[in-house]
C-alpha cells in the first residue's frame, strides 16, 4: 500500500484546520450557507434527507486493517455504529452531526485519510478492480498509477472547477471488474511489444445521459499516463459546457465535438504538455512502485483446506462463490459478502468491520478492498487459511455465498437516506434478495443493479436487470432495462416499457425469471447470455403479459 | 414541475445537525411535524417562507404539501421518509418518536 510522506500528512492536517474554521465561520454566521456549501463539500459533507452525510475517500478501495478499524472507530462515536461501502469504492456515515465533522476528519487523517475531493466538479476518487495486484489474469497492478493519478489531481489548481465532477477507473486486468467504459476516462493496462501501455477509452458515463466510452487511444506509452490524462482534462476544461449542468460531463463534450476532432484537441494539447513533464512524474512513479510490492507469500499445508473442500457443504459453495483465483497458485481473494439477505447492500457495522479488519491483519497481510459492487475483498490469502476465515466470517454473519447471484445486487442509498432521490432503492434489494434466497443457485449469475433516480449511483443502466426507481404523480415507480453489461462487452441496458409500482415490481421479476428459466438451452447459459441470444422481446413479453391479456 | 398546493408547512434541516426541522407559529423550528404551522394559505406561508427564514438556524428551508385532516401529514412519500426516518433501520424521527413514547 502507499504510505503517507510527511508532505502528504501535513497537507491533509492543513486542509481539516481550514475546514474546522470555516465550519466556525458558518455557526458563527460569517459565512452564508451559499458561501459555506462548496466549502463543506469539497470536503466531503453533504446535507442529505435526515440529517448531515460525510463521503470519506478510499482511493482505489485499498484499506489497511487500521483504518478499517479507524472507520469503525468513527462509526460508534460519531455516527450510528455503521458505514455505507458505495459503488464508487468509497464509504458513508449516513448521520454525523456538522459540528462534530472536523473531528471527524481529524480522526481520518490520523490513519492517512481524507475526504477531499470526493465531492465538487473535481476528479474524482480513482477506482480499479477489487483484485488489483492480486488477479490471475492481470497484465500490470493498476494500483501505482491510481496514486500516481492521486497524487496529480489532488488539489491540481486547474481543475478544481471543472465543468462538472469527472471520474477515471482504471484496470490492469484481462476482465474488466471496473467498469471502466461507464467512466469520464477508462483506463486499460496493456503489454505491447514487451512494454506496458494503456488504452484509454473517454466519454463514458452513467447518469441521465447513459453512454459507453469510445476509444480515445489503443496504445499509450505508460510513461505517457499524465500528460496525456492533463491533455483530456485541459480539453474539456476549455471546451466542456458550464451553461447547463445536464449537459457538462465530457461525454457530452466528445459527442457534441465527435471522438476524431477531440482526438485531434487532445493530441495538440498532449504535445505541448508532455515538454513540461520533464520526468518528475516517473520518478514518483518509481517511488510509488516500491509500495505497491507483491506480498512476502507464505506457503502453508493445504490439507486443511482440502478436507474441508470434502467434508463441509457451506465452505465448499462459499469456495465456489466467494473466492477468486489468485496469480500466487497457492493463494487466493475472498471477496466478504455485503448482501446477507435481507441486508442494506454494502453497510457493514462497526463490530463487522472490526472483525474484517481482524481477518486482514492475520490472514491478508494487512490490506483490504472495497468492491464497486459493494462488497470487501481479502486480496491475499492462503489457500490453507480459507477454513478459518470461512469460520469466523460465519461467527460475525458475514459467510453468505452469493457473488454474483442474483441476491448480489448494487444498490444506492436511495430514497431512505439521498436527497436527490426519487424512489427508494434498499428495499427492493431487501425484498428481491429475500424471495429469490432460496432459488438463486438455480437462477446463476445474474447482475441486478438499482438506482434510486436517474443520476444512476446504482449502475442500472449497466445491470443484466436494471431497475430505475421514479417518482410517477406522487408513487414509487420502478423500470426495468434489460441487457446491460459492467463487464468487457459493456453496454447499456434497454428500457422494457412502463414503470411498475412496489406491488407490481415483484410478479414482474418472477415473470421475467421464470421466463429465463424456461427459455435458457441449458442450465450454464446465464441470464446474460440468453437475453443476447434471444433478445429482449421475449422478456419484455414476459414483464408486461398481464397488460397483454388486459 | 407542478406548482405546490395549499395546505403547506414550512421544513428545513437544522444547522447544526440536519435534522429534519418545521416552522412553528411561534416562529420556531420544531423536530415534530405536529407542532407545525400549518398554512392554507399558498401566499400566506410564502411570505412566511422569506421573513422566518433564517440561515443561522436552519439550512434549505422549502414549502412541503400536508393533509390537515385529523392530524398533519406529508402528502408526498419523500416528506413522509424525512418526518420518519429510513426504511432499513429504525433510525431518525421514528426511533426519536419511539423513545418519546416508551419513556
Amino acid at each position: 500500500m502507499y504510505n503517507y510522506q510527511e508532505f502528504d500528512r501535513a497537507f491533509v492536517r492543513e486542509r481539516v484546520e481550514q475546514y474546522r474554521d470555516q465550519v466556525q465561520r458558518r455557526l458563527d454566521g460569517a459565512l452564508t450557507e451559499d458561501e459555506f456549501k462548496p466549502l463543506r463539500l469539497m470536503n466531503g459533507v453533504y446535507l442529505q434527507l435526515h440529517a448531515y452525510m460525510l463521503r470519506i475517500a478510499i482511493p482505489y478501495g485499498t484499506l489497511s486493517s487500521r483504518q478499517m478499524r479507524q472507520l469503525a472507530y468513527i462509526a460508534d462515536k460519531w455516527d450510528k455504529g455503521y458505514g455505507h461501502f458505495t459503488t464508487r469504492q468509497n464509504i458513508q456515515f449516513n448521520w454525523p452531526r456538522l459540528v462534530d465533522t472536523p473531528d471527524i476528519l481529524d480522526a481520518l487523517a490520523d490513519v492517512d485519510m481524507h475526504a477531499i475531493q470526493t465531492s465538487g466538479n473535481t476528479i474524482r476518487n480513482v477506482t480499479t478492480d477489487q483484485f488489483a495486484g492480486a488477479a490471475l489474469d492481470e497484465v500490470a497492478d493498476p494500483r501505482p498509477y491510481a496514486e500516481l493519478i492521486r497524487q496529480w489531481s489532488t488539489d491540481h489548481p486547474e481543475f478544481q472547477f471543472l465543468p462538472r465532477k469527472f471520474k477515471i477507473a482504471i484496470t490492469g486486468a484481462v476482465e474488466d471488474r471496473a467498469v471502466i467504459r461507464a467512466h469520464d476516462i477508462g483506463l486499460q493496462l496493456i503489454e505491447h511489444e514487451g512494454r506496458i501501455a494503456f488504452r484509454v477509452f473517454v466519454g463514458g458515463g452513467l447518469g441521465r445521459t447513459p453512454i459507453i466510452g469510445q476509444e480515445l487511444v489503443d496504445r499509450l506509452p505508460a510513461e505517457d499516463l499524465l500528460p496525456y490524462l492533463e491533455a483530456v482534462l485541459s480539453v474539456y476544461n476549455l471546451a466542456g459546457r458550464r451553461d447547463n449542468k445536464y449537459k457538462a460531463r465530457i461525454k457530452i463534450t466528445v459527442g457534441a465535438m465527435g471522438i476524431d476532432a477531440f482526438r485531434a484537441k487532445v493530441d495538440k494539447a498532449f504535445k505541448r504538455l508532455r515538454a513540461a513533464f520533464n520526468g518528475q512524474d516517473l520518478a514518483v512513479l518509481g517511488d510509488i512502485q516500491q509500495n505497491f510490492a507483491p506480498p512476502h507469500y507464505v506457503e502453508k499445508s493445504q490439507e486443511s483446506y482440502f478436507d474441508a473442500l470434502d467434508s463441509d457443504i457451506g465452505f465448499r459453495e462459499w469456495v465456489e462463490r466467494n473466492v477468486s483465483p489468485h496469480k500466487h497458485p497457492s493463494y487466493a481473494s475472498v471477496t466478504i459478502s455485503l448482501k446477507g439477505h435481507g441486508d442494506t447492500p454494502g453497510d457493514a457495522t462497526s463490530d463487522q468491520m472490526r472483525a474484517i479488519a481482524d481477518l486482514a491483519e492475520r490472514f491478508a497481510h494487512d490490506e483490504l478492498r472495497i468492491s464497486h459492487e459493494q462488497n470487501i475483498v481479502l486480496p491475499h490469502v492462503a489457500q490453507a487459511d480459507l477454513p478459518a476465515i470461512y469460520r469466523t466470517l460465519k461467527s460475525i454473519g458475514l459467510e453468505t455465498a452469493n457473488i454474483g447471484l442474483i441476491s448480489d445486487i448494487i444498490a444506492c442509498p436511495g430514497m431512505d437516506y439521498c436527497a436527490l432521490a426519487t424512489a427508494r432503492s434498499i428495499p427492493i434489494a431487501q425484498d428481491i434478495a429475500l424471495r429469490y434466497a432460496n432459488r438463486e443457485a438455480e437462477i446463476g449469475h445474474m447482475q441486478i443493479k438499482i438506482s434510486g433516480c436517474i443520476n444512476a449511483c446504482g449502475h442500472h443502466h449497466v445491470g443484466h436487470v436494471g431497475i430505475l426507481g421514479l417518482d410517477k404523480a406522487g408513487v414509487e415507480n420502478y423500470q426495468i432495462t434489460l441487457g446491460g453489461s459492467a463487464g468487457n462487452d459493456a453496454a447499456i441496458g434497454e428500457k422494457m416499457g412502463r414503470g411498475f409500482n412496489v406491488d407490481e415490481l415483484m410478479p414482474a421479476l418472477d415473470r421475467l425469471i421464470d421466463a429465463y428459466l424456461a427459455l435458457r438451452l441449458h442450465e450454464g447459459e446465464t441470464f446474460a447470455e440468453t437475453v443476447k441470444r434471444l433478445g429482449t422481446v421475449p422478456f419484455q413479453e414476459a414483464l408486461y403479459v398481464v397488460d397483454q391479456a388486459a | 414541475m407542478a406548482r405546490i398546493k395549499a395546505p403547506v408547512v414550512i421544513t428545513a434541516n437544522d444547522l447544526l445537525t440536519g435534522e429534519v426541522v418545521y416552522l412553528d407559529p411561534a416562529h420556531q423550528w420544531s423536530p415534530e411535524l405536529s407542532a407545525a404551522n400549518v398554512f392554507n394559505a399558498l401566499d400566506e406561508a410564502e411570505g412566511e417562507l422569506a421573513a422566518a427564514f433564517s440561515e443561522a438556524v436552519v439550512v434549505g428551508a422549502y414549502l412541503a404539501e400536508v393533509s390537515n385532516d385529523v392530524a398533519v401529514t406529508p402528502r408526498h412519500y419523500r416528506e413522509s421518509f424525512r418526518h420518519t426516518g429510513p426504511s432499513n433501520y429504525f433510525h431518525g424521527k421514528q426511533a426519536v418518536q419511539d423513545a418519546e413514547v416508551a419513556a
